[in-house]
């Protein structure tokens, strides 16, 4: 009878699939929910809402799911459903808001497997009962099977490298770019294959699916660590059309819908990060594969090194802080990795306390992706008000008694603007270099993700305070308290 | 081609489009809770897998499609979750 319903659902087109029209409805809603929560979630004032909107729309599009008459096996699929919910809130309420890239790349992974798997089910479904492959069914599956298995192992990538597992330098090999062509090719005859077969091929498809995990890694390994928010935001998009591919393949508007609105905001993320890098998506994506260009750039900062640095000690610090006027933070991912934006609010809160004028310039790509280090510096409950983006605050450098660069390097960095030759030039950066006193917090002399030699640690305006920035906050706090 | 699949591809691109306009506009501030909202939305791979094992006699179709139901769901769940928590945050300190 199973059998009867699940054969004749391909013979018919979809307005003839016996799917209640409540069930549609319901889809129509879940997806005006969707839109409607996404709108949300592009304001301020209205996110929370937003992701609440978008949550209720998804659990009304798995409710009506689960009428549907092809669905017979409740049992094990609610339990599925607990297992993933449980698993799902533990990891949401354990992670460290600073692994919140990897979290999302992450789960972004996993979105991708279960597309991917939903492609193998329906081929596998088909290929027991002898089939005919329908040519559309066909083509939706293996691009459902390209597109998810490539958003899996991308995404697990993009986590173990920004998790440290793997080496988060850009990882080439020999005959890299050639090995790549022949894998593409061969998914490419293997799909003609299968499209033209009189029966679905086991094996081919097999190693159509291997192909497509192995282009993921492929994908990922040779872009560099400091390029993983974007890769991870092109993933999300993928993990949209995976989805969407997914629908088309069990041909469900619901999951057509919220894939394709998926797949457009993951694009529209991408372009706005690689804007703010001024880097261009090609050259993120395959800039490791022109192999030499990337490692000239590191040592051809060499010149500036028989320059010294100023250091001062925290007592120092915490003086020139203290009486100061004016004093602008500008936090980077090092205050992110030693988890030191409560100590940063601490700082600031005795800073105010003294009458001096406090504010954090952000830079969009602050952190690891845009709008982290806004989440890092809200988790430490610092004011929205004092929060300015580049654009508002570059104009109030000049007026800056001191700039406070807590764990940032790149996006400081003046030869963005004046050294034509740096791999960096035309990036938009935070000009702290403006401001009368520039302090730096860092470990050590080391460059920043871009591999280029920092002049602003060389300028006589600017002094180095080195060490962890936690603790280095920590002791500024005890000095100005002592002020 | 069907014409299911005509419909299902005016679905798809017209979708496209109205998320390309409603995301275009979004301050920085938003846009890693909105990249970990939309990504929670991808999660909706998890109808496909519920109607893949959906079966009651067992064979490795439905064994698949439970693996990928678990996996959307932890998207799914993980994904709104942690979006909530990350903007609880940005609530606070407008309403304090």
């Amino acid at each position: 009878m199973l059998m009867a319903i699940n054969n004749y659902r391909y013979l018919l087109p979809m307005s003839a699939e016996f799917l209640p029209t409540g069930i549609q409805i319901t889809y129509l809603v879940a997806a005006s929910l969707f839109i409607l929560g996404l709108k949300k979630l592009g304001s301020p004032a209205t996110a929370r809402q937003g992701n609440v909107v978008a949550a209720v729309g998804m659990l009304l599009a798995i409710a009506a799911t689960l009428l549907d008459r092809q669905v017979l096996n409740y049992e094990m699929i609610l339990l599925g459903l607990a297992i993933g919910s449980v698993v799902g809130a533990i990891a949401a309420y354990k992670v460290q808001m600073t692994e919140m890239p990897q979290m999302v790349g992450l789960l972004n992974g996993l979105g991708g497997a279960a597309s991917a798997l939903v492609a193998f089910a329906e081929f596998w479904r088909l290929w027991q009962h002898g089939q005919v492959i329908p040519l559309d069914t066909n083509i939706s599956i293996l691009l459902d099977v390209l597109i998810g298995g490539v958003t899996f192992t991308g995404s697990i990538m993009a986590f173990a490298k920004l998790q440290g597992i793997v080496s988060g330098s850009p990882i080439t090999f020999p005959l890299q770019q050639p090995i790549n062509a022949f894998l593409l090719g061969s998914y490419i005859a293997g799909s003609a294959f299968l499209l033209t077969a009189s029966s679905p091929n086991l094996a081919v498809f097999l190693v159509i699916v291997a192909i497509s995990l192995i282009l993921g890694v492929m994908f990922v390994i040779p872009i560099g660590g400091g390029d993983m928010p974007v890769v991870i935001s092109l993933l999300n998009s993928f993990s949209g059309l995976a989805a969407a591919a997914a629908g088309f393949v069990v041909m469900n508007n619901m999951l057509i819908v919220a894939g394709a609105l998926v797949g457009a905001s993951g694009i529209i993320l991408t372009e706005i990060m690689c804007k703010a890098m001024n880097r261009s998506l090609l050259s993120v994506l395959f800039g490791a594969f022109g192999s030499s260009g990337n490692t000239d750039a590191a040592s051809s900062g060499t010149g500036t090194k028989n320059q010294t640095v100023r250091t001062i000690d925290p007592e120092e610090g915490a003086m020139m802080l203290g009486y100061a006027r004016s004093v602008v933070i500008v936090p980077g991912y090092g205050m992110a990795v030693a988890q030191a934006q409560h100590s940063v609010r601490e700082l600031a809160d005795q800073l105010e306390r003294l009458g001096v004028d406090v504010k954090y310039a952000i830079h969009p790509v602050a952190g690891r992706m845009p709008g982290h280090m806004n989440v890092l510096l809200a988790e430490a409950n610092v004011p929205y008000e004092q929060l300015y983006d580049m654009e508002d605050i570059n104009p109030q450098f000049e007026q800056t008694d001191v700039a406070l660069v807590i764990g940032a390097n790149d996006v400081v960095n003046p030869a963005a603007r004046s050294d034509v030759n740096s791999p960096i030039y035309g990036m938009p950066i935070l000009e702290v270099d403006k401001a009368k006193q520039t302090i730096v917090i860092k470990r050590g002399m080391s460059t920043g993700f871009a591999g280029v030699e920092n002049d602003l640690f060389y300028k006589e305006k600017t002094t180095m305070l080195f060490g962890n920035a936690k603790e280095m906050v920590a002791k500024l706090v005890a000095q100005i308290k002592q002020l | 081609m069907t014409e299911a699949l005509i419909a299902a591809l005016f679905v798809f691109v017209l979708a496209s489009f109205t998320g390309f306009e409603v995301i275009n506009k979004v301050p920085p501030t938003l846009h890693t809770p909105l990249m970990s909202g939309s990504n929670a939305i991808s999660g909706i791979a998890v109808l496909g897998a519920i109607l893949a094992s959906g079966a009651k006699e067992w064979n490795l179709s439905v064994v698949l499609g439970l693996i990928a139901v678990v996996l959307a769901t932890v998207n799914v769940v993980g994904g709104f979750l942690v979006t909530d928590r990350m903007l609880q945050m940005f609530r606070k300190k407008t309403t304090n």
